[in-house]
């Protein structure tokens, strides 16, 4: 797993300057998931990375919609609008727009940003907002007490599905780089140091961010990424995308993943081959081109982690205060009397 | 037709003065009405008369060539004199086609002058009119002055020197009839030209058929003998000093947006999802970049309103405008605006409902939706200006009263205001008191719910402020510290504080004015766009001796806090509206008195005739008839209790 490189962060020009701790962004306010919601782990996570990135308190601002990731708000020690179901993309596009000094994070869950939010997700995304979108991914309605989710797999019995769901569950990666977002990426609510890495190189990424935070529901949706994430087996079911790296995967890396024709495949890697020698493909995240990314987030086995993009595009914020810059250069900073009078006037005495 | 011969050149003396005249222009959508209207306002404007426009145009871009539905409309009066509608019946009537001709001519005034370009009176467009005679032929047009003319071919001779194909000539006809207009009513070519040579700047050849083909219908009307008789001089209105322009709704509405940032130095962030009637904001804002203006056109109606309530949370002067449709999508995030107690103006440019409806067509019948229409108790400020100009006042107004009470403020225009033009006297700087806008930046003490007790308003406290950090949300939140809370005698106390700022906000609203003759019996109360046509009516009525009164709301919540003093001092109350009595229904519920409904819905604005006529029927204790039903002599009004049949009616 990969760690930020300093220089980076230098070069991001979010030098950090304050000396915060994790406890400087707890709330006051109690937290109230249920015990052993993979939201705990999330919380702690952001509130580590938060301090780390030195970043002053009031320039964060948090922005949800609703379920039970959306309380988020709440229990961190920033700014925080805990909005209205699926709308938190749109409310933080004006807030970034308005005050473009802000680091905005957006908190969201797979029925706020994909069913009741979808078309706002889509929207800000490519639009490349500077926004860091963290959608927790668990599969199921919580907050409502359990119906399906638009990424329930299908079959899934919930209360609402009693004879099995019959939609084709959405998959939030592809969907995500279909929509342009600059930035994408996955980790899991277990993997804090991964996901702390994500979390960092999302506040220094310019442009939209999106992060899957696969994410366990222990009352209605317990094991929701069993198979992915569970140690035992994790390594063969998951491969982990590394900048520069070959994508290996297996106990001992005994696999790797390379193209054959339009798909991807497979290819066991014996104790004295090299990736190089059988084609192994080494990742770009930084591919203009999302077809590759694209490909991987279609994987079942294994799972792809990590950062599937990370491309620079000019943002929406930047684009937006540069035109009202180059109108003012123009024709002048803005004179409301003349204004008024644009066009044919004439003058009664 | 005169076969008068006249000298020529005609000057201005010997022409026939006017105090007042209607225009209407009307042919195919594409036949360029509306720019041929919107170019006579212009000049009329400028030349110093007042007057008041009626834009009429089909929801179709292009409807099908030469058929009733596809027909276009542009209404004006102009005046020497005040007036206030755009006239009940046109004097002249322009017609490119048989369909226009067809939609329009039984509302002109017996003896009008009709001049109709013959080039489309063939049999195909004659049939798509409906017409099984040329009415040019068979008589029928015999109560007016007619002059057919072949604009078309005349237009094409005129521009037979001039650069360009065939089709783009053709298309320059409605600048010759502009000519053939201005040379009638002795209105002044410069605007125009400017405007040609401004628009088309970059297609040199357009610029010399437009101008060759506006020039030439002048110069045609100048050396036709049969013109001289219908040469008319409309001289100047007089009028207050001061610097005037012509202005429509929507232009007067987003420069009272730009106004209200520039006062407030808050920037203006206008989010907004195209709509008619109500693009037009967005488009006007969309120009003006170098004021600082943020404009965002969503992805929908929703992120629309969304992205301006979070922008207001960010420090801006957040503002989003839609239409009917469109508002009722916004009402949830705009509920959120309203709990969260952030500023948010919310410019509803009604059109024809209830869904798609009407949409370029103009009513009233969102009053009760914007006071309504949203779930819980949520209370909220509306304002609604009268005239095209007042939307320029109103909407700076809504700014301020957004950012002094921390709420939402809606703002109540209509398709009449947005489209309508009239002569504006352009404010000067010192008469735009500013508003300076202080947010919260100290720390100590800082609680997100605490009020100030003489508005009610909680602090603006802006993300980035250090030492404010906070978390707000659409959860209720506890009196003071803004914590999320479920104690219920709290809901209760912030459910009444909510409704009591508003309340509060009656001090910032002035006392409702009552025009008319000491003792008058009847008082004609309006809100919104009918302002012009109450008050041609009320004039009207009292040149024939009748006491009526007129007062006109302009806060519609909370009302001005003698709004139940002054219905309470007159006998009747006749309130017309384009809907079917909702301001009658809330001023019943409200005040316990009775009140006359007359309600129009027919898309369009009501004529000052029908208006009186529901005076007249009032106060001879008669029913008060819909103006349909005048029209038609059918049954009585039934009572201005919207939805509900059999309500208290008077009829």
């Amino acid at each position: 797993m990969s760690t930020v490189a300093p220089e980076k962060a230098k070069n991001s020009g979010l030098v950090p300057k304050v000396d915060l701790k994790k406890a400087d962004f707890q709330s006051d306010q109690e937290v109230r998931w249920c015990p052993g919601c993979g939201d705990y782990a999330i919380l702690s996570a952001v509130q580590q990375t938060f301090a780390e990135l030195g970043l002053p308190r009031e320039n964060h601002l948090i922005v949800s919609g609703i379920g039970c990731s959306s309380r988020f708000p709440y229990y961190m020690n920033t700014f925080g609008f805990h909005t209205i179901h699926g709308r938190a993309p749109a409310v933080a596009t004006g807030a970034k727009l308005a005050n473009p000094n802000l680091t905005v994070w957006v908190v969201t869950g797979d029925g706020d940003a994909l069913s009741i939010g979808g078309n706002h997700l889509l929207h800000a995304l490519r639009r490349n907002v500077d926004l860091k979108i963290l959608l927790f991914n668990n599969r199921i309605y919580g907050l409502t007490k359990g119906q399906y989710s638009p990424t329930s797999e299908y079959g899934k019995v919930t209360k609402s599905t009693p004879y099995g769901s019959l939609d084709q569950p959405v998959n939030p990666i592809s969907l995500a780089l279909a929509a342009e977002a600059t930035f994408v990426a996955r980790t899991a609510d277990i993997y804090i140091p991964h996901m702390k890495d994500m979390l960092t190189r999302a506040a220094l990424h310019k442009g939209s961010v999106f992060i899957e935070i696969l994410q366990n529901c222990v009352i209605f949706n317990d094991g929701a990424f069993k198979e992915v994430t569970d140690r035992a087996q994790r390594d063969d079911q998951q491969v982990m995308l590394e900048h520069g790296k070959p994508l290996v995967f297996g106990k001992g890396q005994n696999r790797g993943l390379r193209l054959k024709g339009m798909d991807l495949e497979v290819v066991p890697l014996g104790k004295d081959q090299t990736p190089e020698a059988n084609n192994v493909l080494v990742y770009d995240e930084t591919l203009e081109s999302q077809t590759l990314a694209y490909m991987l987030s279609r994987l079942d086995h294994p799972v792809p982690m990590g950062i599937f993009r990370a491309v620079n595009r000019p943002t929406l914020n930047e684009r937006t205060y540069a035109q009202i810059e180059a109108e003012r250069k123009r024709k002048g900073p803005g004179d409301l009397s003349k204004l008024l009078r644009k066009g044919e006037v004439w003058t009664v005495n | 037709m005169s076969t008068q011969a006249a000298p020529k050149p005609k000057a201005a003396r010997d022409r026939q003065v006017l105090n007042t005249v209607t225009v209407r222009f009307a042919g195919d959508s594409g036949d360029g009405v509306q720019i041929t209207g919107g170019q006579f306002t212009a000049t009329t404007a400028a030349f110093g008369n007042d007057l008041a426009t009626l834009p009429d145009y089909p929801a179709e871009i292009r409807a099908p060539a030469g058929t009733l539905p596809g027909v276009s409309g542009f209404q004006i009066q102009f005046s020497s004199n005040d007036i206030h509608t755009p006239g009940d019946q046109p004097d002249v009537l322009v017609a490119f086609n048989p369909a226009a001709l067809k939609v329009h001519i039984a509302d002109l005034v017996p003896n009008g002058i009709v001049i109709v370009d013959t080039s489309a009176f063939n049999k195909v467009n004659l049939a798509k009119a409906g017409y099984k005679v040329s009415p040019l032929e068979d008589g029928s047009l015999s109560g007016f002055r007619v002059f057919s003319e072949n604009i078309t071919e005349k237009t094409l001779l005129a521009l037979r020197d001039v650069e360009g194909t065939s089709r783009e000539k053709q298309r320059c006809k409605n600048f010759y009839a502009l000519g053939m207009a201005y040379w009638l009513f002795n209105r002044p070519l410069e605007p125009t030209l400017r405007w040609i040579r401004d628009k088309f700047s970059k297609m040199p050849h357009i610029v010399a058929a437009n101008e060759t083909a506006l020039k030439g219908g002048y110069a045609y009307c100048e050396m036709t003998d049969v013109y001289q008789a219908v040469a008319y001089e409309i001289p100047p209105a007089p009028s207050v000093p001061g610097t005037y322009r012509n202005i429509s709704g929507n232009e007067a509405l987003a420069y009272g947006l730009v106004a209200a940032s520039q006062q407030s130095s808050l920037p203006l962030f206008y989010g907004a999802y195209p709509i008619t009637p109500a693009s037009d904001i967005l488009h006007e804002l969309s120009k003006h970049k170098n004021f600082g203006v943020i404009t965002f056109q969503a992805e929908d109606e929703i992120a629309a309103m969304a992205a301006t309530v979070g922008a207001s949370y960010a420090g801006a002067l957040g503002v989003t405008g839609s239409a009917g449709p469109g508002i009722a999508l916004k009402s949830e995030a705009a509920s959120l605006a309203l709990t969260t107690e952030l500023p948010v103006v919310i410019v509803n440019v009604q059109r024809g409902g209830p869904s798609t409806g009407l949409p370029t067509k103009t009513e009233q019948a969102d009053l009760l939706f914007t006071l309504y229409g949203r779930h819980g108790e949520s209370p909220v400020c509306v304002l609604a200006p009268a005239t095209p100009g007042e939307c320029f006042k109103y909407a700076y107004e809504a700014c301020r009263l957004a950012v002094k009470y921390m709420t939402p403020v809606y703002l109540l225009s209509d398709g009449y205001l947005a489209n309508g033009a009239e002569p504006w006297r352009v404010p000067e700087m010192k008469e735009l008191s500013a508003f300076p806008v202080k947010f919260e930046t100290n720390p100590q003490n800082f609680e997100s719910y605490r009020r100030d007790p003489k508005t009610l308003a909680r602090p603006w406290a802006v993300p980035g402020t250090p030492g404010l950090e906070h978390r707000i949300g659409g959860l209720e939140k506890r009196d003071i510290t803004g914590n999320v809370s479920y104690d219920p005698v709290n809901h209760e106390k912030m459910s009444v504080l909510r409704r009591d700022k508003i309340a509060k906000i009656v001090q910032d609203v002035p006392d409702l004015e009552v025009k008319g003759p000491d003792g008058a019996e009847l008082l004609v109360l309006g809100w919104g766009s009918t302002y012009g046509a109450i008050r041609a009516a009320v004039e009207r009525a009292h040149g024939k001796g009748l006491k009526v009164a007129q007062a006109h709301l302009r806060h519609l919540s909370p009302l001005p806090k003698n709004t139940g003093d002054v219905l309470k001092r007159f006998k009747k109350i006749l309130i017309p509206e384009m809907n079917l009595g909702q301001l009658s229904f809330l001023l019943r519920a409200l005040y316990l008195i009775d009140v006359t409904s007359l309600n129009k819905i027919q898309g369009q604005p009501f004529k000052a005739v029908e208006i009186l006529n529901g005076i007249e029927a009032v106060l001879a204790g008669e029913p008060v008839r819909t103006p349909d039903e005048s029209a038609n002599g059918a049954a009585v009004s039934h009572g201005g209790m919207p939805h509900v049949n059999g309500g208290p009616g008077e009829g």
